[in-house]
């Protein structure tokens, strides 16, 4: 059963075009993340499931109920803003019956509620606290508590933690996924942050200009994402985007490259190719696929092929090393354990593990 | 070494000319200052010494002099027994009249100013700047230019000569700037509280009065301030649309001052001239209390 479903959502704005047909759905109790940069759409779409901004054409259900002209309070769902929201002349516990009183909720179940949520959220001895004098986690917490208490079909979280400094941040994430899991509510999550989307979503729709690029569960979406946008903004350092020429050897298919040494290599296509794939391809290699080559390591991994680069640069972050590599004429980023770490100025042979590689169609940008 | 107590030497003795200059500065800015005050307070003062002298000590002395006498009859007389233009009761019926005027065309213009605020602010709709513009272009017309419209108007309605007119006429020609200072305020109230409140379920009133409202007081208090002392202390719509007893006191004032055909008491003018910036003062001492207390809270965020 899905809780929300959303058929070719469009929205303009005069001529600009926001949303250019949208297609989402929840399954009960799924955790989706929208995620997508600045200005790709995803907080429109999230305003428009809650209802505080107009449809142009499609349709928004949830729970099967088209709501696409619902008044947001008549939606039963719950908002956790950015900017938390909260209101700032009433009281933690006001702010938490504010909804209940407006729906005339009886008085006794309202203190039911607000003991129940504060104790589920530990803020009970915030309650009788003005916003102005809460932490941005307590913040945080409170803020989720007014949406808890609703007890809504649907929880929409707009970049709930991006106003939280680093370390707060990560604390929370795993806060809302315990809560999650505790609730098991069916929740629509907006973030820039491919962290964020990767660690808490059951499903990511990653968007870019108005449109899902690719809506898939988070594994899928890193490993095989469906074009150049998505394999790029998933994944921090990005994937190294690299030209190459689709050749054969032996009657397998392989890719060329040129090589640090001005020569080129070749390196074998473990995937199956269809038959209409282009000569000139891009090859897309993760950070972390790439080696150090080593026997050992090609014993292990047989689908590890051989190439030299030369060492432009060496960023170590403590638990890893990011080495900047020349081959030919790119530079691509390769991820190293900090025990392992080439130095500058040194030509490396580097093991690319080709079962994890994708690659593209350089005019359709799309995965092959 | 030698050239590190060279340095500290010199380093003393910049700090030096540094505290001096800085010194002079200051005597300079402060000096000017109390210059400033000074030509703003001394006519009040004046004011103020004759109100409590005899008429004869003035006419004697000049206008300009300490008093030698200490009295509080022109007050009394200027409150409520001297004559203007033939009626014997002093100040106080035009005083009640300018208060009667003044409270209700304040509290009417700057609720109805934020409520234009929240609407222009929070529930923009297709129009709503051009609308804004179009209200904006009342604080930069001058009264003048409006008597013959607003004779007009008072005339239809039958409330020419009449307190009531007045306060018509201040409760729409105030609007424009009561619904500015709101509208600009309110635009600083963050956009994401309104959406929660109407997820919370909260309509149009029931964020205004619980939201909305809370928050004001800063720029409420500002709007009446700006309004009361505005419309009390207005002349040219109380001077052309009453006369007599209908009169505020601005006007009551300048007729005051005109009709002494003899002696011209400038001790009751001077008591009558000080009940009459009375109120507008207190407003100011009361309400800025307040107005700073509200800006220091900044409650929003």
């Amino acid at each position: 059963m899905s809780t929300l479903t959303i058929r070719s959502l469009r929205k303009n704005y005069g001529a600009v075009e926001v949303l250019k047909g949208i297609d989402l759905e929840a399954q009960n109790g799924e955790f989706i993340a929208l995620v997508g940069p600045s200005g790709c759409g995803k907080s429109t779409l999230l305003a428009m499931i809650a209802g505080l901004e107009t449809v142009t054409s499609g349709e928004i259900r949830i729970d099967g109920r088209l709501v696409n002209s619902v008044a947001p309070k008549d939606r039963d769902i719950a908002m956790v803003f950015q900017s938390y929201a909260l209101y700032p002349t009433m009281t933690v516990r006001e702010n938490i019956t504010f909804g209940m009183e407006s729906r005339r909720v009886p008085k006794p179940q309202q203190d039911e509620a607000v003991k129940r949520v504060a104790a589920f959220l530990q803020i009970e001895p915030l309650l009788g606290r003005k916003p102005g004098q809460l932490s941005g986690g307590q913040r945080q917490r409170v803020a989720m508590g007014r949406a808890l208490v609703r007890d809504p079909k649907l929880f929409l979280f707009d970049e709930p933690l991006s106003n939280l400094d680093a370390k707060l941040r990560v604390d929370m994430r795993t806060e809302i996924k315990k809560l999650h899991h505790r609730v098991g509510k069916t929740t629509v999550y907006v973030t820039h942050d491919q962290v964020e989307a990767m660690t808490l979503a059951s499903r990511i729709a990653v968007m870019h200009q108005g449109s899902v690029q690719q809506f898939d569960e988070p594994a899928t979406i890193y490993n095989r994402p469906a074009n150049m946008f998505v394999a790029g903004f998933m994944g921090s350092p990005a994937m190294n985007f690299l030209p190459a020429e689709l050749s054969e050897e032996g009657g397998r298919p392989t890719v060329v490259l040129p090589t640090a040494d001005g020569k080129t290599a070749s390196l074998p296509i473990v995937q199956a190719l269809p038959s209409d794939t282009p000569r000139q391809l891009l090859l897309g290699i993760r950070p972390e696929h790439i080696y150090r080559f080593d026997p050992d390591l090609a014993r292990r991994k047989p689908s590890i092929a051989q190439i030299n680069a030369v060492v432009e640069l060496v960023e170590p972050t403590g638990a890893e090393t990011m080495a900047v590599l020349r081959l030919g004429a790119k530079e691509i980023t390769g991820r190293f354990d900090p025990d392992g770490t080439p130095r500058m100025g040194e030509t490396v042979t580097l093991g690319i593990d080709m079962a994890r590689a994708c690659l593209f169609d350089p005019t359709t940008q799309r995965l092959i | 070494m030698g050239d590190v107590s060279l340095d500290q030497a010199q380093d003393r003795h910049a700090a030096t000319v540094a505290a001096r200059r800085h010194f002079l500065t200051r005597f300079v800015i402060y000096g000017l200052l109390v210059i400033f005050a000074a030509i703003y307070l001394v006519p009040l003062l004046v004011v103020v010494l004759n109100s409590f002298r005899d008429q004869q000590e003035i006419a004697r002395n000049g206008l300009i002099s300490l008093p030698r006498s200490f009295r509080l009859e022109a007050w009394g007389q200027a409150w409520s027994t001297y004559c203007i233009g033939g009626t014997c009761e002093g100040m106080q019926r035009s005083f009640y009249n300018s208060l009667k005027m003044t409270i209700p065309a304040t509290i009417i213009s700057t609720v109805v100013g934020a409520m234009n605020g929240y609407i222009l602010s929070k529930w923009r709709f297709k129009g709503s700047e051009a609308l804004f513009t179009c209200m904006l272009l009342g604080v930069f017309i001058p009264g003048q230019i409006s008597l013959m419209p607003w004779a007009f108007i008072l005339g239809n309605l039958g409330l020419s000569n009449s307190t009531y007119g007045l306060i018509v006429i201040h409760v729409i020609q105030g609007i424009s700037f009561t619904t500015l200072f709101c509208r600009n305020y309110y635009v600083s109230i963050p956009d994401d509280l309104i959406k929660a409140a109407r997820i919370d379920g909260a309509g149009f009133w029931r964020i205004f009065r619980k939201i909305i409202l809370p928050l004001s007081s800063p720029i409420l208090i500002v709007t009446v301030i700006w309004q009361f002392t505005g419309i009390w202390n207005e002349y040219l719509f109380g001077v052309v649309f009453t006369s007599g007893q209908q009169q505020p006191i601005t006007a009551a004032l300048v007729a005051l001052t005109a009709s002494g055909t003899n002696v011209r008491a400038y001790d009751v003018m001077s008591a009558a001239v000080l009940i009459g910036a009375l109120p507008p003062l207190l407003i100011y001492l009361f309400g800025g209390k307040y107005f700073v207390r509200g800006l220091t809270q900044g409650a929003i965020k």
